[in-house]
């Protein structure tokens, strides 16, 4: 329901957010102690709650309720005024918090340049690996189905005319 | 439905600290303005209300508005600041009508819209009516309109800076459709009375 103004460049924090969401809890603890700890305001507190996800098969055709999952959310402000939000999968408020002051803390640019290192970096390639492996172990057990190619004329033909 | 509307966030300033709790004391509160009328309360949440918005009347909105209800808010307060606070914080519906709202904010006495053209419930459900959010200027026990009704142990006088004899004319009017009427709320900047629709001005 709400956006925050973008002051960065457009994409750019749907991008980091968008991995922070994704971020093991232990990944998101080491980034944020690399950089010094900042004063914050609670703008609201988090809080869990449901959220529907809905799907469409295959992309086209109607939208359908695929289930509910829990979202924990936050909004929080930095002493010099930027603000972060999260919304992340499950009901931890830590989580969420670190979401939120990551989110914040990308948005000054002093801390961005290591936070892009320590954080944003680590989780991409943690990403990668998750989906490379998820990959392997799918193509381990892929089967490739063939058509044999049908000959042009033939019996198929003659059979259809008598 | 609200499509998406991009807000600046650093410009929303704090709700309740602990929501649960502090939302249950001003509940309280405004319970107990409600069941004594005319006795003012002292209300100091700390809540970082927009700039116009008296913190008595951002804590009563606080406590009381959620996804479920309709808020009107009248002209100086409309589309700005105070809309997105309340919005954000209580996730509240918005209305353009004050006729359709459950709550009705208003800046300063000289925006108070009619009573009766607010909703004022049925015969079978009364208490499906609007509940007023005046801001005021002061409150005071000193001087004023004698107040009389359920809740009202002997004599009991309120001042409301700003409204004059032609409120008690519309509270009356309002009070005609008993059980049907609006029942309202007076904020100064830190204090809160109420006025129930069973209470009679002796003005």
């Amino acid at each position: 329901m709400f956006q925050t103004v973008d002051k960065t460049a457009p994409g750019e924090r749907q991008r980091w957010i968008k991995l922070l969401a994704r971020a093991p809890q232990p990944m998101l603890e080491a980034g944020l102690a690399t950089v010094p700890g900042q004063p914050r305001t609670w703008l609201r507190r988090p809080e869990t709650g449901l959220l529907m996800v809905q799907g469409r098969v295959g992309g086209t055709g109607n939208r359908f309720n695929v289930g509910e999952i829990t979202v924990t959310r936050c909004a929080l402000r930095l002493s010099g005024g930027t603000c972060g939000v999260a919304y992340v999968q499950g009901r931890s408020h830590s989580r969420a918090e670190m979401v939120a002051l990551a989110d914040a803390l990308l948005q000054v640019d002093q801390f961005r340049p290591i936070l892009e290192a320590s954080l944003l970096a680590r989780i991409t390639a943690f990403l990668d690996s998750e989906s490379a492996a998820m990959t392997r172990k799918a193509q381990s057990t892929r089967v490739d189905f063939f058509t044999v190619a049908r000959e042009s004329g033939g019996s198929d033909a003659e059979a259809a005319d008598s | 439905m609200n499509g998406l509307t991009p807000i600046d966030l650093s410009t929303i300033g704090r709700g309740f600290d602990n929501l649960a709790l502090d939302s249950q004391a001003v509940f309280r509160l405004a319970l107990s303005a409600m069941s004594r009328p005319g006795d003012i309360q002292e209300l100091t949440a700390g809540i970082e209300s927009p700039a116009g918005l008296h913190p008595a009347a951002g804590a009563v909105l606080l406590a009381l508005l959620d996804q479920d209800t309709r808020l009107w808010l009248s002209p100086a307060f409309a589309g700005g600041h105070v809309s997105t606070y309340l919005r954000f914080h209580t996730g509240c519906v918005l209305v353009a009508d004050a006729a359709e709202a459950d709550f009705v904010l208003v800046a300063n006495v000289s925006e108070l819209p009619a009573l009766c053209a607010l909703s004022l419930g049925s015969e079978e459900y009364p208490e499906r009516s609007a509940t007023v959010v005046l801001q005021v200027e002061e409150l005071s026990n000193s001087a004023g309109w004698p107040l009389s009704g359920p809740g009202i142990e002997g004599a009991k006088v309120l001042r409301i800076e700003g409204l004059d004899e032609g409120f008690v004319t519309q509270w009356r009017q309002a009070q005609a459709e008993f059980p049907r009427g609006v029942d309202l709320f007076a904020a100064s900047a830190g204090s809160l009375a109420a006025l129930p629709r069973t209470t009679r001005l002796e003005a």
